[in-house]
């Protein structure tokens, strides 16, 4: 078992206020992994800190063991840790085809690379992982014209044609239809078991994550609270508290 | 197929169209030629400020170290620069038909290398920055450049550079400058269209839409900005190194780095068309040029007030130019290029 991604007593301050005091957390390749909390708590800063898109001020994070807490937001990218927003991103004028050809890898940008037209490959690749999501209709569409959980499902796919390791998702059912919800939890899954991708969530929806993850992080107060399997978090009276308010 | 019939029967009339017009209009033939020149312009503005949504006010200074290197050069391959330009008055400077032309393409060959040498400083200095910050960084690009030149006695400073003398009639050198920015035009507008249907089109896009979106990917946006400048630098250049010959001087602030006048015109006429589109920037620069040629004729002295409204009732009521203001009224019209994306279209 190795650890993929390795987070090791991480702070993360906004002036005076503690976002993340000394979190530790490990992801096991091939492991799906959710990290839960209230409003508040510091996950999307967590997610902030790893994808590189601030600083952090103690401790360490690394990838494959190699430390990533200094590089920027693409070059972590470029190494397969790629993240989708919880305010869904999308290419708003661009057709949601070109929104998944823009995504391909990108380890080169040479001359040649920058001039080169989509290969028939991508096109394929791009066409079957939006049929994956659903979206196949859509393809000449603008993106921007596309539902809040259609963009939700078009990042999915364009984080999935970005062949990253490890994929941090914010929240990707929030705004999603609930009868589709069952829809995208197993196509994540069939994500990680058979495009080999490791998945580290973010999510609010308590039935979604525990039928999801298969460890899970509780966060509260920018502290880990908690951590075990899903029965183990469901059931710990700490956890309870935090999301009902008590402590 | 009758698509396809279509667009090259298009491309044939503007093909003849283009060689025909001086001949037909030879009273116009200096105003075709810059309504090439103009076309350049918005084309090349459209790149970072269409295409990737980087509005640059400084792509002036481009087009500046263009006329000037073109020049220069072709003076000092035969000549003493300085005491060419000297301000005590010059020498006169006759190049024989051989001298002239061998200095006119040479120039006209280091023009673009320059320029593009320029936008790979500025645009590593420069490109760091995202949006309006550049915006504003790039505004005192042409007045800096344009202070510059003036300031050099080498290159004549504030009097500027008596471009050399065509040996030949002007009815032929007219046609030879008015063919060589109709080529120019036309290889800006196919190079560009060729180019916004690669990666380097999408990437352009994708900065536009959702830069922090973009680097999320693992993209290189700042490469793609940085190379994506100097494009617009190499067109600008030649443009330039065009235009020394077309006015046959050069003032350093009125005619090399003329920020108020083309530099401003060039950013008007791809908004005023539709920016970030192929052929929004060309019909912008022909409406642009035919309205101000007319105001200049028919209102004199008030040509300017009417060139400001023009531009108040453009931003106001066609924000996204005349081809989107047309396309959202029109839809029908572009439901064949709706059905086949521009990535599609792409498919060899």
């Amino acid at each position: 078992m190795t650890d993929l991604l390795n987070v090791d007593a991480v702070t993360k301050r906004f002036g005076g206020i503690v976002a993340n005091n000394r979190v530790s957390l490990a992801v096991t390749e091939g492991s799906i992994v959710g990290l839960i909390g209230p409003n508040g708590s510091g996950k999307t800063t967590l997610f902030n800190s790893i994808a590189g898109t601030h600083a952090i001020d103690e401790g360490s994070i690394r990838f494959e063991g190699r430390e990533i807490s200094t590089l920027r937001v693409p070059e972590i990218a470029r190494l397969g840790l790629v993240r989708t927003f919880q305010q869904t991103r999308v290419f708003r004028l661009m057709s949601c085809l070109e929104n998944m050809l823009v995504s391909v890898p990108q380890q080169d940008a040479s001359l040649a690379v920058m001039i080169a037209r989509p290969t028939a490959e991508a096109r394929g690749r791009a066409g079957e992982l939006l049929e994956f999501v659903g979206l196949a209709s859509k393809r000449d569409l603008p993106a921007g014209s596309l539902s809040f959980g259609q963009q939700k499902l078009l990042e999915f796919a364009m984080a999935l044609m970005n062949e990253p390791r490890l994929l941090l998702l914010d929240e990707p059912t929030a705004g999603i239809n609930p009868t589709l919800i069952n829809g995208l939890v197993d196509r994540l899954k069939r994500a990680r078991d058979h495009l080999g991708i490791t998945l580290l969530v973010i999510e609010h929806n308590m039935r979604v994550v525990m039928n999801l993850a298969e460890h899970i992080y509780c966060l509260a107060h920018g502290e880990i609270l908690a951590e075990g399997r899903p029965a183990e978090i469901q059931s710990d009276p700490r956890v309870v508290a935090a999301y009902l308010g008590a402590s | 197929m009758s698509a396809l019939g279509n667009k090259t029967a298009i491309r044939i009339a503007i093909l003849a169209l283009a060689i025909v017009a001086p001949f037909a209009l030879p009273a116009f033939q200096v105003e075709l030629t810059f309504l090439w020149i103009m076309i350049v312009f918005a084309l090349s503005w459209d790149i970072m400020g269409g295409q990737a949504g980087y509005n640059s006010f400084g792509n002036i200074a481009f087009f500046g170290i263009g006329v000037y290197a073109a020049a220069i050069l072709q003076i000092g391959l035969f000549h003493d620069v300085a005491a060419y330009t000297a301000a005590a008055g010059g020498e006169t400077l006759t190049l024989t038909p051989p001298q002239y032309f061998i200095g006119l393409f040479a120039g006209l060959a280091a023009a673009p290398v320059l320029a593009i040498a320029a936008a790979v400083v500025l645009g590593v200095a420069l490109l760091g920055l995202r949006g309006h910050y550049f915006a504003i960084a790039t505004l005192g690009l042409g007045i800096a450049a344009g202070e510059l030149a003036a300031g050099w006695a080498w290159l004549g400073g504030s009097s500027g550079v008596q471009v050399p003398v065509y040996p030949g009639s002007l009815a032929s050198q007219r046609l030879l400058f008015y063919f060589l920015s109709a080529a120019l035009g036309i290889a800006t507008f196919t190079i560009l269209r060729r180019l916004y249907a690669t990666r380097f089109g999408l990437v352009l896009n994708a900065i536009r839409d959702d830069e922090d979106k973009a680097e999320a990917l693992g993209l290189r946006t700042t490469r793609y900005k940085i190379v994506a400048w100097c494009i617009a630098a190499g067109f600008l250049g030649l443009a330039g190194g065009l235009m020394g010959h077309i006015i046959g001087f050069i003032d350093p602030r009125e005619v090399a780095f003329a920020g108020a006048t083309f530099g401003v015109w060039m950013v008007l006429m791809a908004i005023l068309g539709g920016k970030g589109t192929i052929w929004g920037p060309v019909i912008g620069a022909a409406i642009f040029h035919v309205t101000r040629e007319l105001f200049w004729t028919y209102l004199f002295g008030w040509q300017n007030v009417a060139l400001g409204l023009l531009i108040i009732v453009v931003v106001v009521f066609f924000p996204t130019g005349l081809l989107g203001w047309v396309r959202q009224r029109y839809p029908k019209l572009f439901a064949l290029n709706l059905a086949a994306s521009p990535a599609d279209r792409a498919r060899p």
